[in-house]
Order: C-alpha cells, then structure tokens, then sequence
C-alpha cells in the first residue's frame, strides 16, 4: 500500500496531478448544478410574475424556431 | 429531411432529449472513468523508463484530447449558427467554452507536473507547450467576448467568429511534434500507424478519454439544459413543465 502511495519516489507530482483533476472536474460538476438550480429560480420568478399581473395571464407561446 | 432537422434544432425537444440521455450518459461516465482509473493505477504495469510518473498520462492526454475536442465542437457549433442561425448550435458553444479551458488548463498543469521529473523543468516553450497555451488564451478570449458584449446576438456572432479563426490553431497542436523540433514526445496514438503504447497501457488511457467525453456531453447537455430553461422561462411548455414539477 506504501508503494502504491510512494508512486515509485514520484508521489510528489503523481498525485497532484490527479488530485487536480479530481477537484476542477468535480468544480465543473458542482458548477453545472448551481446553474441549473439558478434557471430554476428564473422560471419560478417569471411564474410568479405572470401569475400576479393578471387573473387570466396569458403566456407567451413559444415560437418553433 | 428538413423537417427532422428543424426538430432536432428546437430547444424543446433538446430540452426533453437531453433529459432522457444525461442520467445514461452519467452512469456510463462513472463506470468509464472509475475502471479506467482502477486499471490506470493498480493493473496496467510500470514504464521501463519513466517508472511509475508516466501514470500521469491516465489524466494529462485525455484532458489534452477534450482541450481539442471541445474546442473543435464550439468552432463546428459556431459555424452551424453562423450559416443557419441555429440557436442551439450558439448554445451549446457558449456553455462549452468553460469546460473546455477547464480541459486545457488541467492538460497544462498535469503536464508540468509530468515534464519537472522527467524532462527537469515545469515548463519549455515548445510548439506544442505553447500552442496548448495559446488554446487556453483562446478559450478565456471568447468567454470574456461573449460577457463583454451586452447585445446577446451581437456578442454570439463576435464570439463564433473568434472561435472560427482560432480553430487553425488545433491542428497546430496536434502536428506541432512533428513539425517542430519539441520536447515533447510524438504522437503514439494519433497517427497513422499502429500505436508504440502496450496495450495494457492503452486500454486505461482509452478508458479515461471516453470516460472524459462523455463527462464533457453530460455537463455540456445540463448546462445546455439551464441556459434553455432561462431563455424560455416565459413560454408556455416551461411553464407547464414548472407548475408539473418536471423541470
């Protein structure tokens, strides 16, 4: 097990580099839930602002494009 | 044939694909990268004469590789929106740029993580260390272009264009160890010839490059996903899928 950690005496630049990788791809994970959790947040406002202008709101059909 | 075209570009059946494919696509990417890791570290045997330090490969080519690839996506992308207006297409370029310098700079710093015991120095400017660089630059150039502008469809069409002329530069990459006298090692893999890797080596690195796509469509479809969803928020299949519960 020593072994395996010691990476052959290049420990030192081995597990930096897959420490590093680890933690900008589990950023990217992290980051890409917290934009969804924010357009969420968008709808769930523009829900609320259709739903307070007018008793009967209507909404803006999508346009296929 | 059009028709099926035009669906495919509608950001509502995007939206509604993606959903089915992302929680696939993220099992696979797991089960890739967790055997590919496992091989890469405990099965796949030492270098003669790098020792255990070229194990860095199993994370420094497939980031160099998705540096690329995503990059070759955003250019294909930008050209899609640029000839056809295909919004999806300027989608999918914006929300891939992030992860792609994410991608180019890992592949730069696990490569001087590589180069300081191996070659005695953290960095060289060689053609293919620099032209990598240039990439980086190139990535955080059109993010800061796209954010700079305030009109969207203004600062879409500025940042296609940027993308299109810096994509040049990836081919320069891959020939730059054939072209120029480099430190850096030729290609083993991506040439025209069978490969100077030992498969057990191999068979991990493949590994963990398509396990590395595959993380890169996942996040680029939620992304995709999100960016959709604001830009629709006052439509009504947004609003019905909200008020269902099913964003």
């Amino acid at each position: 097990m020593s072994e395996f950690l010691a990476m052959g005496g290049y420990a030192m630049y081995v597990w930096p580099a897959f420490g590093l990788t680890f933690v900008v791809m589990g950023t990217i994970v992290a980051s890409t839930r917290l934009q969804r959790r924010r357009s969420i947040a968008t709808v769930q406002r523009r829900q609320q602002i259709n739903s307070a202008s007018e008793p009967n709101s209507r909404t803006m059909d999508a346009r296929q494009q | 044939m059009f028709r099926w075209f035009h669906r495919l570009a509608s950001l509502k059946n995007f939206y509604r694909l993606a959903e089915i494919l992302i929680p696939w696509l993220g099992a696979l990417c797991a089960i890739l990268l967790a055997v590919g890791l496992y091989r890469g570290l405990f099965v796949a045997p030492a270098d003669y004469e790098q020792g255990e330090s070229y194990r860095i490969i199993y994370v420094h080519v497939p980031a160099a590789w998705m540096s690329m690839f995503v990059y070759v996506v955003m250019a294909f992308c930008s050209a899609l929106f640029l000839i056809w207006k295909m919004k999806l297409a300027d989608i999918v370029a914006e929300v891939s740029a992030p992860i792609g310098a994410a991608f180019t700079f890992l592949a730069l710093a696990t490569g001087s993580l590589w180069g300081k015991p191996m070659w005695g120095t953290w960095w060289e400017w060689d053609a293919r260390l620099t032209s990598e660089l240039i990439l980086l630059f190139l990535y955080i150039g059109y993010m800061a272009l796209r954010a700079s502008l305030d009109n969207r469809s203004t600062a879409a069409r500025a940042a296609a264009i940027l993308a299109l002329v810096g994509v040049v530069n990836i081919p320069i990459i891959h020939y730059s160890v054939e072209w120029w006298n480099t430190l850096h090692q030729p290609a083993s893999i991506t040439k025209l010839d069978t490969p100077s890797i030992h498969i057990s080596m191999l068979i991990p690195l493949l590994l963990m490059a398509l396990g590395f796509t595959i993380f890169y469509l996942v996040n680029m479809l939620a992304r995709a996903r999100s960016v959709i969803l604001e830009r629709e928020a006052s439509t009504s299949w947004v609003q019905d899928r909200f008020k269902e519960n099913r964003l």
